[in-house]
């Protein structure tokens, strides 16, 4: 036996472990849920069940808290994008001085504890609300958790975009205004598009960020609920298998969602090979 | 008084830069030759300018300081507020010191104190745990494993993560219950002829902190070493360097802003964590950010818990700072 069998079986067992932690405590919470006692556990079985999938579906609750959760996901979305996309843009054009400033206060939410924002962001706007009059309209924890949550997502988005923003050829932004093309004109018709792909990424993290949100979101959602406040409260009062009936369904819908991924990620990139393959071909030709 | 003077500080600062920006440019030292609103035009410039604005005044500036402001205010019902009972105090930060005060003698406030103390170690042991087991991982993926290997193996990482936090935590709560698997295994195998209560033992917490933070410690550790050159490793293992002095002088300094980035994000998340300590720490365990829960939603004392929250936000900012004293990394390049 060589060192490098040896190393090899190390990273095999080491791999074997990691994943076992990852992904141990998730199957045995999935075993649970079909599993008809009232406990979840996954041994012994005492039946198999899909009743729990049933309390699960018919719980009003969740089903309250799973609205609220899409409505706050798709506000943050539309609040967190655009203004990822315009603090990214400022970041360009900021006056020099002003720069590391207006970076720090930038990402500094994504350095802040999510109890932290949620607090401020209550606090704030409670008395900001009453001062200016507009108490009814926007002290409700929907909008609070928008607000709350896209402090910190915006930040998330204007990372994204800078990253892409950063491999932003100038040339072409030249090229355009040498053709005569205006400021306001390069960035719908050339800087847009280029970013698209950002975007996109951006507005997929920042549902999924703002549906799983439990720090932020406890304190701002006020009296409302969303559907991780409600599991929450479940999990507070005591165990119960819809729980894990619960969890079976996100892992499997976010299978489901890898594999597409995959799938259709495998399928874009043998269209290309096969586009490079022609053009290097009508090349050869030419 | 205070409280006008939160609205007028982003003010003042805006104005100073403003007035340096005209001053530059008067002078001629502005490399811009067209202004703002000139290059975006109307509708560009106002649309940059009031997202921006909103978020970073709004959103984040004005409800930090507010809440600053609010911590040196006394607790005091809605009608006395902006009162002549409505001073500024230092009352909350001496409970946090002294707790409740008896006219006879001096005395501290060891829970809360101790509760801090317990929060900030927990934390830095969960980061230093963390990054050992997500070391060789990153290494592995960044340096060692084939494209088809490194692509199923992030799928595999990142599916965990679409389960919440708080499933999470339950997870390890159906594992680790008495009446749990893994105490079953235990008693079965004889390693234990009673069952064990994990929770009650912390294990619970560690493990649910350390496991919620798994993947944001291999991410920014993977990203770091990634861009390395293999040749780099190539060459040190011919000059004959042993495997670990490969990772202590070539590896490591190269992947420092990851490090850097991966230890600051999990020692601020498990400080700042709600879910696992509520739902995983054991009875006698009291983590920071559960008092100050407590403070607004059992006592509704606000002020308190804004100071408490300040505490704990200055903890964390004092751990960043000496992480990029302790790295030489700037701020920006761990953010990335």
């Amino acid at each position: 036996m060589n060192s490098r069998t040896v190393l090899r079986a190390m990273t095999a067992l080491y791999l074997l472990i990691f994943f076992g932690y990852l992904f141990g405590p998730l199957m045995i919470m999935a075993a649970s849920a079909f599993n008809s006692d009232s406990y979840p556990t996954a041994y012994p079985i005492e039946s198999l069940t899909l009743k729990w999938f049933w309390v699960l579906l018919t719980d009003r609750d969740m089903m309250l808290g799973l609205k609220n959760s899409v409505i706050i996901g798709i506000g943050v979305v539309c609040v967190s994008v655009p203004v990822g996309l315009a603090g990214s843009i400022m970041m360009t054009q900021i006056y020099p001085r002003a720069r590391s400033l207006y970076y720090l206060i930038t990402v500094s939410p994504v350095l802040t504890p999510g109890v932290i924002i949620g607090i401020s962001t209550v606090i704030f706007w409670k008395d900001f609300s009453e001062l200016t009059g507009t108490k009814p309209y926007i002290y409700n924890g929907i909008i609070l958790a928008i607000l709350g949550q896209s402090s910190f997502i915006s930040a998330y988005s204007m990372l994204i975009i800078m990253a892409r923003l950063t491999r932003f050829d100038r040339a072409q932004e030249e090229a355009a205004l040498d053709l005569g093309a205006s400021y306001p004109q390069v960035f719908w018709h050339i800087l847009l598009p280029f970013l698209k792909p950002a975007l996109l990424s951006a507005a997929v993290i920042a549902f999924l960020s703002s549906f799983e949100n439990y720090n932020t979101t406890t304190f701002a959602i006020l009296a409302d609920k969303t559907l991780v406040t409600v599991i929450a409260g479940k999990v507070r009062q005591g165990t119960t298998p819809a729980l894990s009936a619960l969890g079976v369904i996100i892992i499997l819908i976010t299978l489901v969602g890898a594999v597409a991924y995959e799938y259709l990620k495998r399928r874009e990139e043998a269209a290309s090979a096969q586009r490079l393959r022609e053009e290097g071909g009508a090349a050869a030709e030419g | 008084m205070s409280r006008q003077f939160v609205f007028l500080l982003p003010v003042i600062v805006i104005a100073a830069y403003w007035g340096m920006a005209r001053y530059d440019a008067w002078r001629g030292r502005d490399s811009a030759s067209r202004s703002f609103v000139q290059r975006n035009g109307l509708v560009l410039s106002t649309f940059l300018v009031v997202a921006v604005g909103f978020w970073t005044l709004f959103m984040v500036a004005l409800p930090y300081l507010y809440m600053m402001q609010e911590s040196f205010h006394p607790s005091l019902w809605p009608k006395d507020r902006g009162g002549p009972l409505d001073v500024l105090t230092l009352e909350h930060y001496e409970f946090f010191v002294y707790g409740m005060q008896s006219d006879t003698q001096v005395t501290y406030n060891f829970t809360h104190g101790k509760a801090f103390v317990v929060t900030i170690l927990i934390s830095l042991a969960v980061t230093g745990i963390n990054f050992a087991l997500c070391y060789p991982i990153a290494f592995y993926l960044a340096q060692v494993a084939t494209l088809q290997k490194v692509r199923l193996l992030m799928l595999a990482l990142i599916l965990p993560y679409w389960v919440n936090e708080i499933l999470r935590a339950f997870a390890l709560r159906i594992l680790l219950a008495s009446e749990g698997i893994l105490n079953k295994v235990l008693q079965y195998s004889g390693l234990s002829d009673a069952p064990i209560d994990f929770l009650a033992a912390n294990v619970g917490l560690y493990m649910g902190l350390s496991y919620a933070y798994l993947l944001i410690m291999v991410f920014p550790l993977y990203n770091g070493i990634e861009s390395l050159d293999k040749n780099q490793i190539e060459a040190a293992r011919d000059l004959g360097a042993p495997w670990w002095r490969i990772h202590k002088d070539v590896v490591i300094p190269f992947a420092k802003p990851g490090i850097a980035s991966g230890c600051t994000m999990v020692f601020m998340l498990s400080a700042g964590s709600l879910a696992a300590p509520q739902f995983l720490g054991g009875p006698n365990t009291l983590w920071f950010t559960s008092i100050v829960y407590d403070f607004f939603f059992q006592s509704f004392n606000w002020a308190r818990g804004s100071a408490y929250a300040l505490i704990l936000l200055l903890a964390c900012i004092v751990f960043v700072m000496i992480v990029l004293r302790a790295f030489k990394v700037s701020l920006g390049e761990i953010t990335r």
